[in-house]
């Protein structure tokens, strides 16, 4: 089986957020990144299909030059190759742009599966993965806790709100976006970084004619809706204090 | 005109919808607002959604329709609107709308906005508040490339009960014709994984953790918190994949929605799918090291500091009387 794992290179959870001078995107300056969380589901879901049905696992990110260093941590983790649509822009790219850019370079390997994560950690607009699937031409699902390969048959259990789940019948190939969660994730070992020096990296040029579905005008930190009363003090004093207020104030103990 | 899309499952709307309808509202600027609805059999749905104040209730009935599949919405929604010619499409920001909504998008050449917590301006010129980076920014952003625009709303950005009233809005059938082929989904019915023992949404005090308790071996000094407080024990989603507490102690949008009297997170940084399980939460105290956490935003009381200290000290505390 031919599996694609797409991934996004994104600020790490402890960034702080630093705006630029036309408060319209970070300042790429500061940041320091990662993978993608539930891309890092994706990959691992990936890796265990092919150890179990064959095949290869190819890694696909849309991003400038930096995203080398997540494609090669996916690569010492276990992936076989990748590609890579590198240019400045894709980095504060929407989802139009992403899944575009990736559905160009995609296109001819004539993927079975395509795994991607269900949303990112930067924009999170939770939509790449399903346009692509529509560029591509293959059915999606969404919000993947289980995936079963039989043949040419994929059956895969989607999760519901509120604790309900369903699973859904498709034909391969298809495209699935991956719930963080769906597996325990493993980590790259030293001989897994050693040969990941070896593997293939395709770069593919970002494809003229690609237009933005939306703009950022202003990017801030974000309002508060309640007031918050900070509490401060050595742990004692600050715990003496936030029990009295939460019996005589907020009544809630 | 706006395009609310409704959600039902066997003739029960989801609340949220009414959310959608009291978003378009506020964006309609003056624009005649229209409610659709989909499925099999849309009559109870479209009598309830027709109490609205909006001009007409669109009944979409297909039996491909039945049961729920994205490329059945897809396609049925696309005839809708290229019928009814919206300015804006409007959805709450539900797990089936994630599901249909960037296909339906793709297919429209159209933008989506997704996950919007606020509306600036009303009418054409309307701009879009969403968060960004994990809820640590919110995003100002204007849909490109001329109507429509789809919008889906935030779980509890909009009140359901802000949605004004009218006097009985007109329902009317729009008729679609669907591929039966061309859906390649085939779905199973739905089902819970196992009977939930507990019930978050019933417990009037929750000790809650993230991401801050750093390892299985400290979950024993936040439930001995949670015994002190009389409070069940519940977590963000990353300790529930862990495994670290089972998956019916999860609150959030992938898990239970809770509004208990008193909610102590404690290491949790506050992801906005944390936040729509917990908002609703009538006090709310963040205890976290990272003072900029956007669990500070919704906090009634924030401590910044080490949980491994503050959490014995209030044990302590309320162990004195």
């Amino acid at each position: 089986m031919k599996i694609a794992v797409c991934i996004k290179q994104v600020p790490t959870r402890e960034w702080q957020p630093r705006l630029n001078d036309q408060k319209t995107w970070i300042r790429e300056a500061d940041v320091s990144y990662e993978m993608n969380e539930p891309d890092a589901y994706a990959l691992e879901e990936a890796l265990r299909l092919r150890e179990k049905h064959g095949g290869e696992v190819v890694v696909c990110s849309a991003g400038p030059a930096r995203v080398q260093t997540v494609i090669r941590e996916a690569l010492a983790r276990g992936a076989d190759r990748a590609i890579h649509v590198e240019h400045d822009s894709l980095g504060a790219a929407d989802a139009f742009v992403i899944a575009d850019a990736l559905a160009a370079a995609m296109k001819d390997e004539k993927f079975d599966l395509v795994l991607t994560g269900l949303q990112s950690d930067d924009q999170g607009h939770g939509q790449t993965g399903v346009i692509l699937a529509e560029r591509l031409g293959i059915p999606s699902s969404t919000i993947i806790m289980d995936v079963q390969v039989d043949g040419s048959n994929l059956r895969v259990k989607r999760e519901l709100e509120g604790g309900w789940f369903q699973w859904i019948a498709m034909p391969l190939p298809a495209l699935l976006t991956i719930q963080s969660g769906i597996n325990q994730l493993r980590y790259a070992t030293l001989k897994g970084i050693m040969a990941a020096k070896k593997k293939e990296i395709r770069k593919a040029a970002l494809p003229d004619g690609i237009v933005p579905a939306q703009q950022i005008v202003g990017l801030a930190l974000p309002s508060k809706s309640k007031q918050t009363q900070m509490i401060t003090g050595s742990p004692a004093d600050a715990s003496r204090e936030l029990v009295r207020k939460l019996r005589e104030d907020a009544r809630a103990l | 005109m706006i395009l609310v899309i409704a959600e039902q499952r066997e003739g029960s709307l989801n609340r949220a919808s009414w959310e959608a309808v009291a978003a378009a509202q506020a964006l309609a600027g003056g624009m005649p607002v229209k409610i659709a609805v989909l499925g099999a059999s849309t009559a109870a749905a479209a009598q309830e959604l027709a109490t609205a104040d909006v001009a007409e209730v669109l009944t979409v009935e297909h039996a491909a329709l039945q049961q729920y599949t994205p490329d059945a919405y897809a396609a049925a929604c696309r005839t809708l609107i290229d019928q009814v010619s919206p300015a804006y499409v409007v959805f709450a920001h539900t797990y089936q709308t994630r599901d249909f909504a960037p296909l339906l998008a793709a297919r429209l050449g159209k933008p989506l906005i997704t996950d919007i917590t606020g509306i600036q301006g009303a009418g054409a010129d309307a701009a879009f508040v969403r968060p960004m980076f994990q809820g640590k920014l919110a995003a100002q952003v204007k849909p490109q490339g001329g109507p429509p625009a789809l919008v889906t709303m935030q779980i509890g950005a909009f009140r359901a009960d802000a949605a004004r009233k009218g006097g009985g809005a007109p329902v009317n059938n729009v008729d679609v014709s669907i591929d039966a082929a061309a859906i390649r989904q085939k779905p199973e019915a739905p089902f819970r994984e196992a009977k939930q023992a507990v019930d978050l949404g019933q417990a009037e005090r929750i000790v809650a953790i993230g991401r801050g308790i750093k390892s299985q071996e400290n979950i024993p000094l936040a439930e001995k918190l949670a015994q002190a407080m009389n409070a069940e024990i519940a977590a963000s989603r990353p300790i529930c994949d862990n495994g670290w507490l089972p998956m019916e102690r999860q609150v959030g949008s992938s898990g239970q929605t809770v509004a208990p009297k008193l909610y102590v997170a404690l290491g949790i940084s506050g992801a906005i799918q944390h936040l729509v399980g917990m908002k609703g939460a009538r006090t709310i105290v963040a205890i976290n090291k990272d003072a900029e956490a956007p669990i500070f935003e919704v906090a009634d009381y924030g401590i910044v500091g080490d949980l491994f200290e503050l959490v014995p000290a209030l044990i302590a505390e309320l162990e004195k009387t």
